[in-house]
């Protein structure tokens, strides 16, 4: 909105800027939230959850086989083991690449996403282009993204929903084989967990 | 769609502050969350009709539109309170000096 006049008042938010102060004074007046809990809530998701607490879960399950395993069959048991446990009560799967099969994950309905694992999905998770393409053309969304398959490598594709979400378990990048568990947590990004990357190469 | 992203979880404030007033709604039991997906993805499909979301602001921009529809369905808050609550914070912020906080209802 152009603001050249020369008035001294405040900048007006934007409308759903200003609907959202309404909903917020609304809900705390009727005592149905507590503002000290929604800013903590906001600085849980701004600085203590994200991506790195979903490469601790893949790190550990490349270096210890017995937690593997236990992630392979209940991931959500395995990823509360390490402290990390959903807000939503949701349950998490995990799903391994594989030289025989590549998985990527989607939410075609809205943005379901293992929150407490990853955190707040990136804007292209959320986008149309990617909810509507990433079912239809899999393997062009992966070019898009860099993935280069192999031409015998299938890809799964996994739609999320508010009950169940999917961390992608990326391949180990081949010459990890001496790395400790922290140094391996490096070398898996976010992208790689949702699968529109591989793992990193080590350096 | 795959251009690196600026590393915040929320672009704006007011992204996080709707994304925790819908979580905290939800911990306190007025919906579970199947249910608030349900209709946040209605809201998308019916906003992706008219135009491509890229995900951004447009996502959060359906997400308070389906979190108002969800509080009228519920019975939690009437559309007409926030028509009026908004219109308080509109002439709040017309009101106040620039670089003063802004409030409503002295």
């Amino acid at each position: 909105m152009p603001h050249d006049h020369d008035h001294p008042h405040s900048l007006l938010p934007s409308d759903p800027e200003l609907r959202v102060k309404a909903l917020e004074s609304i809900l705390v007046e009727k005592g149905l939230v507590d503002p000290d809990a929604l800013a903590e809530l906001i600085d849980t998701y701004e600085h203590k959850i994200g991506p790195k607490n979903g490469a601790r879960v893949v790190a550990k399950a490349w270096s210890d086989p017995e937690y593997h395993a236990r992630l392979m069959t209940d991931a959500t048991a395995a990823i509360a083991e390490l402290g990390f446990v959903g807000r939503q009560s949701e349950h998490v799967v995990a799903v391994e690449n594989t030289p025989e099969q590549h998985n990527l994950v989607v939410c075609t309905l809205c943005s379901c996403y293992p929150w407490a694992i990853l955190g707040i999905p990136p804007s292209w998770y959320k986008s149309d282009a990617y909810r509507a393409r990433a079912v239809r053309e899999p393997r062009a969304v992966l070019a898009e993204f860099g993935v280069e398959l192999g031409a015998d490598q299938a890809v799964r594709v996994w739609d999320s929903t508010a009950e169940v979400r999917y961390l992608v378990v990326p391949m180990r990048p081949e010459g990890s084989a001496g790395m400790s568990e922290d140094d391996l947590v490096e070398l898996v990004s976010r992208n790689a967990m949702i699968g529109t990357a591989l793992a990193g190469a080590v350096a | 769609m795959s251009t690196p992203e600026p590393e915040k979880a929320f672009e704006a404030p007011w992204h996080g502050q709707v994304f925790a007033l819908t979580v905290a709604l939800s911990e306190a039991g007025h919906f579970a969350w199947p249910e608030w997906a349900a209709v946040f993805s209605a809201r998308l499909e019916a906003d992706g009709q008219e135009r491509e979301l890229d995900g951004s602001e447009d996502y959060y921009v359906a997400w308070v539109a389906a979190l108002e529809e969800m509080l009228v369905d519920k019975g939690i808050a009437e559309a007409g309170l926030m028509t009026q609550m908004k219109a308080l914070w509109t002439e709040a912020f017309l009101s106040t000096p620039h670089g003063e906080a802004v409030k409503i209802g002295g």
